[in-house]
């Protein structure tokens, strides 16, 4: 009985690859055998934050269910969310990068809790802090570091940049502050118009929340009942300014003032996850918009060119770190509930490391985006102008020595 | 008064040095032209390379120009580029104070104040940010005093938002929209090429009975230097100058393209024997006709360039007045080297920007015609 039971035991550990350790104890008819996978809690229902509520009657539940797929996902997702963004700001340090790269890390809960309760049929768009969400999206690593260094393996083939990146059903990457408002209502009303029961989910922060046109948009949106989530990623400050140094009202959920709106902890990823299914099933059962406020905090500063220290302290910063990081709560969350083990996470990690490293790799050594015919790809077969008439500017720039052949070039230090 | 450039105090020749657009690479120019003051003395002061060339001057200067104040994002900090460093600390927070996200909103605002009599200086953070208040500035602005037949007018406004290209900006940090004010009358559209210019075009911009918009090539934030001096000095609006006297083919550009067409002149003259005549436009609207027709008449050639697209371009409506005043004088057809007809690019930037070699080849055809 014991023999076979240890080799059971064995067998089970080979099949998961983890180290049984020596711990096969038989009683009788009982045996524990211990660090399999069939040991941890397959499903716990955590308590999360209430939410607060503006002409709701009912909010979220208070209950949050996670099963042990879920969870290792969600970490999935923000650990790898954190990789790529911390090895973009490494790239960036080493000007591989270039231009703007404003990062998320620190806010990965949004976009990892946002995407687990909407359809990957639904939309999505949002403003300029969008490496998240196109990795949310479907977009893999390699594509969107390829997009930050310009290549032309990056998903907009290196043209766009850090702010402009898109895949199906995620409109981007905006670079003009709160301009993505009324083309998600836009494309809500396309949604209602076609009747496909899909809804947008339409992304803006705490800078862009004073804006006219999301003013216009909600107006929009409620009289003509849009299955439009606008969603407030209020991080406290926009650019360096703090909130309360810009807005009249802080209370970014109510700014709807007629849309009904709700305040959720947008660091735990299982409050956002809630939240957004609550509100999603309130567009879809055709009540109209839903105004949401994620209460998160950005660890870089606005972008790579701000130290993000300069209009807050480094304590506070630590303090959300050691508090409120998303990863690290829904980690102890797991682990505390054995729903995973350490090693398991730190398996995790080092496979989106080693992901993260390839995807570097492959950012940095591709060939950059294709100059020649493709300098104008909206206009179709139009004659490049902007220079001396009658000649094909775009195909003789890819080189400058090429620039011009009737002009004797020496070598000139300037270029 | 504020918004006042850098004092360098160095008595050798002083250089315009200015990274050579889009490229990074550096290239000295010669001495720009300096009208000195003549109190202008050199103290001994370190040059402080990490402060904007629009630091405020430290004595302040009693202004006629009325209680003036300063707003738009971030200007309380000092502003993204540095140009309001220190004003609030000198003047109060009354007077220099920050707006929330909200262009629209601050242009309006803005309006409204200079129609009440105070001297209104917006910040828009930059150029490409300027659309949401585009309406405001067009149908508000530009319209004041002749909807109300002069009672009213919003003349003490002035606007002003960082320009052009700047070498990593990509779509939405490097445009030029000179184009589409141009279009509107009732305002004054403005763009210096070098600190001296700056100073004394903002100053007459905000001394100026009309609503005027400044825009400042933020390449040149940085990039240039120069001896300014310190009394506060005018530069009159709607004058062109000439920077360079030529024979053969007249330049005419502005802002950051200016340092361009210098070195294409240069080139010119190197390698084609080409009296070029260098004109900077400094005022768009109303733009000085007079100027740019007589020295077209001296040359017969035209070159007009600028980094905006080159359909609707104010390229193109230099070329439209000139030549309807001095068709017969023109030996070859105006020339326009300007950005291409698409979106401000990312990585195509060194393509796009008309660099020297595409002027160069511009004129050679001029003359060749």
């Amino acid at each position: 009985m014991k023999t076979m039971l240890s080799i059971i035991s064995n067998a089970l550990c080979r099949m998961t690859g983890r180290n049984a350790g020596a711990q096969t104890v038989s009683e009788g008819a009982r045996v524990v055998v211990s660090r399999s996978f069939a040991d941890f809690t397959p499903q716990a229902t955590f308590d999360i934050k209430k939410c607060d509520l503006h002409q709701l009657e009912e909010g979220p539940p208070l209950k949050a269910e996670l099963t042990r797929d879920q969870g290792l996902q969600y970490y999935r997702t923000m650990q790898t969310v954190r990789r790529m963004e911390l090895k973009a700001d490494q790239l960036y340090k080493q000007k591989i990068i270039r231009g703007f790269c404003h990062l998320y890390d620190g806010q990965e809960a949004c976009a990892a809790g946002i995407e687990a309760s909407i359809n990957p049929t639904d939309h999505l768009i949002t403003a300029y802090r969008a490496h998240g969400y196109t990795y949310t999206r479907g977009v893999s690593i390699k594509e969107i570091l390829a997009e930050l260094t310009g290549r032309k393996g990056g998903v907009a083939k290196g043209k766009g940049g850090s702010m402009h990146m898109y895949a199906p059903h995620f409109y981007g990457g905006n670079g003009i502050v709160g301009a993505q408002v009324p083309l998600g209502a836009g494309i809500a009303l396309a949604c209602q118009y076609q009747g496909n029961n899909q809804l947008c989910v339409t992304l803006y922060g705490d800078g862009a929340a004073n804006q006219g046109q999301l003013f216009e948009s909600f107006n929009m949106a409620a009289l003509w009942k849009l299955p439009c989530i606008f969603i407030c990623e209020n991080n406290k400050y926009g650019m360096g300014t703090s909130v309360e140094r810009a807005s009249a009202s802080i209370d970014y959920y109510k700014r709807g003032d007629f849309i009904p709106g709700i305040r959720v902890d947008g660091m735990d990823v299982l409050c956002v996850r809630e939240a957004t299914k609550f509100a999603a099933d309130h567009c879809r059962s055709g009540k109209g918009p839903i105004v949401m406020e994620l209460q998160t905090y950005r660890y870089h500063g606005h972008s790579m060119s701000d130290p993000g220290v300069s209009y807050r302290t480094r304590e506070e910063i630590q303090e959300v770190r050691t508090k409120s990081d998303p990863i690290s709560m829904l980690k102890e969350r797991m682990l505390s509930n054995n729903m995973a083990s350490v090693e398991e996470f730190k398996e995790i990690d080092v496979d989106i490391r080693k992901q993260v490293e390839e995807a570097a790799q492959f950012a940095t050594i591709g060939s950059r985006a294709a100059a020649g015919g493709s300098l104008q790809p909206h206009l179709l077969q139009q004659p490049a102008a902007g220079g001396p008439r009658d000649e094909p500017l775009v195909q003789t720039q890819v080189c400058q020595l090429d620039l011009n052949p009737n002009l004797q070039i020496h070598s000139d230090p300037d270029r | 008064m504020a918004a006042a450039a850098r004092f360098f105090s160095r008595r050798a020749n002083f250089k315009l040095s200015l990274s050579a657009v889009g490229t990074g690479a550096h290239s000295s120019f010669g001495a720009a032209l300096l009208k000195p003051s003549p109190n202008c003395n050199s103290r001994t002061k370190t040059q402080r390379r990490h402060a904007a060339h629009f630091t405020f001057q430290p004595d302040p200067v009693p202004t006629q120009y009325g209680e003036w104040f300063i707003f738009g994002e971030d200007v309380a900090f000092g502003g993204v580029f540095r140009c309001t460093v220190g004003l609030r600390d000198k003047y109060g927070k009354d007077r220099v104070f920050n707006t929330p996200l909200c262009e629209q909103g601050i242009v309006g605002f803005g309006i409204g104040a200079a129609v009440a009599g105070a001297t209104a200086i917006a910040e828009i953070q930059f150029a490409d940010y300027i659309y949401p208040a585009f309406d405001q500035i067009v149908n508000e602005a530009a319209k004041y005093r002749y909807r109300s037949g002069n009672l009213f007018d919003c003349g003490s406004l002035t606007i002003r938002a960082p320009w052009g290209c700047v070498g990593h900006g990509s779509l939405y940090h490097s445009q030029s929209p000179e184009a589409f004010f141009a279009h509107c009358p009732g305002i004054k559209v403005v763009i210096p090429r070098s600190p001296v210019q700056a100073k004394g075009l903002l100053l007459s911009c905000i001394a100026d009975k009309n609503p005027c918009i400044f825009f400042e090539p933020k390449i040149l934030y940085r990039a240039a230097v120069e001896q300014v001096p310190e009394e506060p000095y005018t530069i009159p609006l709607s004058q062109a100058e000439i920077l360079q006297e030529g024979s053969d083919v007249t330049l005419v550009t502005w802002g950051t393209q200016i340092h361009v067409m210098k070195e294409v002149a240069a080139m010119a003259q190197e390698k084609l024997g080409v009296s070029c005549e260098v004109i900077d436009l400094q005022t768009i609207l109303p733009w000085d006709t007079e100027t740019i027709c007589k020295s077209v008449v001296k040359t017969g050639r035209l070159l007009i360039s600028h980094e905006a697209p080159i359909t609707g371009g104010f390229a193109a409506e230099i070329s439209s007045t000139v030549q309807e005043e001095c068709f017969l004088n023109l030996e070859a057809p105006i020339s326009r080297v300007c950005g291409y007809d698409t979106p401000f690019p990312h990585i195509f930037e060194p393509f796009y920007i008309p660099d020297k070699w595409k002027c160069f080849e511009a004129i050679k055809k001029m003359i060749n015609y």
